[in-house]
């Protein structure tokens, strides 16, 4: 067997994580009990310290190696903890929060891949990039999430669908421009830490005003009707 | 001397299929701490009904009495199909994977008539539950193997896996999600725990032991020992075609050597995920087979977005 070029074996791990990425982004889709779904929220952000890895290592970027930390420590390891530890104590931990016909989401989401590759076919044709094809993938983690998050209702799946937005965008910034300029990335990497906290506080504040986590009912403050 | 090998290796294929069965039961038990049935206890079974007297109803159409002929033949011509020892089997080369996919239909088809023809309430029920998981599971069967045409551009899985042993170093996540799909579709379509108990006679819950309550004797034999072929084909199937390291591309006797070797390790890891899958999971309720298949469609419908999104233009 020959010795696989340095090019070829970026551009396949590459790829295969990118894979990864969007299956986990579809796990979540697909996946109803909260504390699964914080799991592989948890793996996505490890795939993507990992593919900051590689793109940092064969590329030799250095500073990636800071962005790969921070998504380590950050949504690999530290919000979802943070998340973990508010559903076990708002005792959500077993709660199931169904999505409603789960197998037109996955084809709505299988639907959002192709529309993803569509929109970037004119970028992909004009770049000299050799991740091109991975900004399709990334760009539907993004959709993906939006997609997460209108269709449930806990408050807690919407902050993940989130949070997998804000993984997308990280996503598509290393694969096409090799990480965004560093006071930018450690700007939302604290954004985001905060708004996790923020959105703990929210939760407790929520669940006092109308009793669950359920967003459909906030539909239902209404004044009474003389 | 290939065509000799082509006819001495579905041999080897149909008698080894009793002992893969036998082993999965016998590692099951063990996993489970029961005490376990020698792993060729499955050819004592065979042996011991192929002596019984058969017993038919007296209502029973020609179709009964041909079903269990017609199945185990196809069982046979499908096991030649699936490179099992060496990839260049000339009747492998013949016929490619869509063909495989109408030998079970075709088997599935009479078998369902046949459980129908007595006119039992359990053979009608045990056909059209099959019927009914075999049309989602058939769409996904497809999606995942048309994942594999496109990348090796070849529906035939000898040119297919001849394609990935001179390209070992190309990683295709699409086959990740394509196996997976593959491994969803197998458990489904060879009625193991989560869709269907192989175990047990209980009424409500049987789908392929439904259809064949009826029969007795050498109909019952050739009907379980099909039944063996089949699990054995999606074994092999996933073992050759998503890892076909160790296959024999010559006719040269260590190759082949090798290559018996190699499918037995493929085989034995694969028993062990089995089992492992079937000891954690309890059986799932018949409506929800739907939407695990559904599931397994979407993993085939994501491995060709995939392909073409990631791969192709690389």
């Amino acid at each position: 067997m020959e010795p696989i070029e340095a090019g070829v074996f970026y551009t396949q791990t590459v790829g295969f994580l990118a894979a990864m990425i969007v299956f986990t982004a579809f796990v979540m889709l697909a996946q109803g009990k909260l504390i699964t779904l914080i799991n592989s929220f948890a793996l996505q952000g490890f795939l993507l310290a990992l593919i900051t890895v590689v793109v940092a290592k064969v590329l030799g970027y250095r500073h990636l190696y800071i962005s790969a930390g921070m998504t380590l420590v950050l949504k690999g390891m530290m919000i979802p903890w943070l998340l973990r530890y508010l559903v076990v104590r708002m005792g959500l931990h077993r709660h199931v929060d169904p999505a409603e016909r789960p197998v037109h989401l996955m084809l709505i989401g299988a639907s959002l891949v192709v529309f993803s590759y569509y929109v970037t076919l004119p970028i992909v044709r004009l770049s000299m990039l050799e991740t091109r094809n991975i900004l399709a993938v990334s760009m539907a983690t993004i959709f993906l999430g939006m997609l997460l998050m209108i269709s449930r209702r806990l408050a807690v799946t919407h902050v993940v669908g989130f949070m997998v937005i804000e993984n997308g965008l990280f996503f598509s910034a290393v694969v096409s421009t090799y990480g965004m300029p560093m006071v930018v990335e450690l700007g939302i990497a604290f954004d985001v830490l905060v708004a996790a906290v923020l959105f703990g506080v929210f939760f407790f504040q929520i669940r006092e005003s109308i009793d669950s986590l359920d967003v459909d009912k906030l539909n239902r403050l209404r004044e009474e009707q003389e | 001397m290939t065509w000799l090998l082509n006819i001495l290796e579905p041999l080897l294929f149909i008698a080894a299929a009793p002992l893969f069965a036998g082993w999965i039961k016998w590692l099951k038990c063990l996993a489970q701490n029961r005490k376990p049935p020698m792993p060729w206890q499955p050819y004592r079974d065979l042996a011991k009904l192929f002596r019984k007297e058969t017993l038919v109803a007296e209502q029973a159409s020609w179709i009964f009495y041909t079903a269990p002929y017609i199945i185990f033949s196809v069982a046979v011509l499908a096991a030649t199909v699936v490179p099992f020892v060496s990839v260049d089997m000339p009747t492998a080369e013949i016929a490619d994977v869509i063909v495989l996919v109408g030998f079970f239909a075709l088997a599935r088809f009479f078998q369902a008539l046949a459980g129908m023809d007595i006119g039992t309430a359990f053979g009608g029920m045990g056909s059209s539950r099959e019927m009914t998981i075999a049309s989602f599971a058939e769409p996904a069967f497809l999606m995942a193997v048309f994942t594999l045409a496109v990348s090796a551009s070849t529906t035939n899985l000898s040119a297919a896996i001849e394609y990935h042993l001179a390209h070992p170093h190309l990683i295709h996540p699409s086959y990740v999600f394509a196996a997976l799909a593959l491994m969803l579709v197998a458990i489904a379509e060879s009625g193991r725990i989560p869709v269907d108990n192989p175990a047990t006679h209980l009424e409500l819950t049987m789908i392929h032991e439904a259809m064949i309550l009826e029969y007795s004797g050498r109909y019952l034999a050739l009907i379980e020992w099909a039944a063996q072929i089949r699990l054995m084909i999606y074994g092999v199937l996933l073992a050759n075609v998503f890892c076909p390291w160790g296959i024999a591309q010559d006719t040269g006797l260590s190759e082949l050597a090798v290559g018996v070797v190699a499918i037995a390790v493929k085989l034995a890891i694969l028993n062990m995920v089995l089992v492992a899958s079937e000891t954690v999971l309890a059986k799932m309720r018949l409506f929800r087979v739907a939407q695990y298949l559904g599931f397994a469609y979407f993993l085939g419908t994501l491995g060709m977005l995939i392909h073409i999104v990631v791969e192709v233009g690389t």
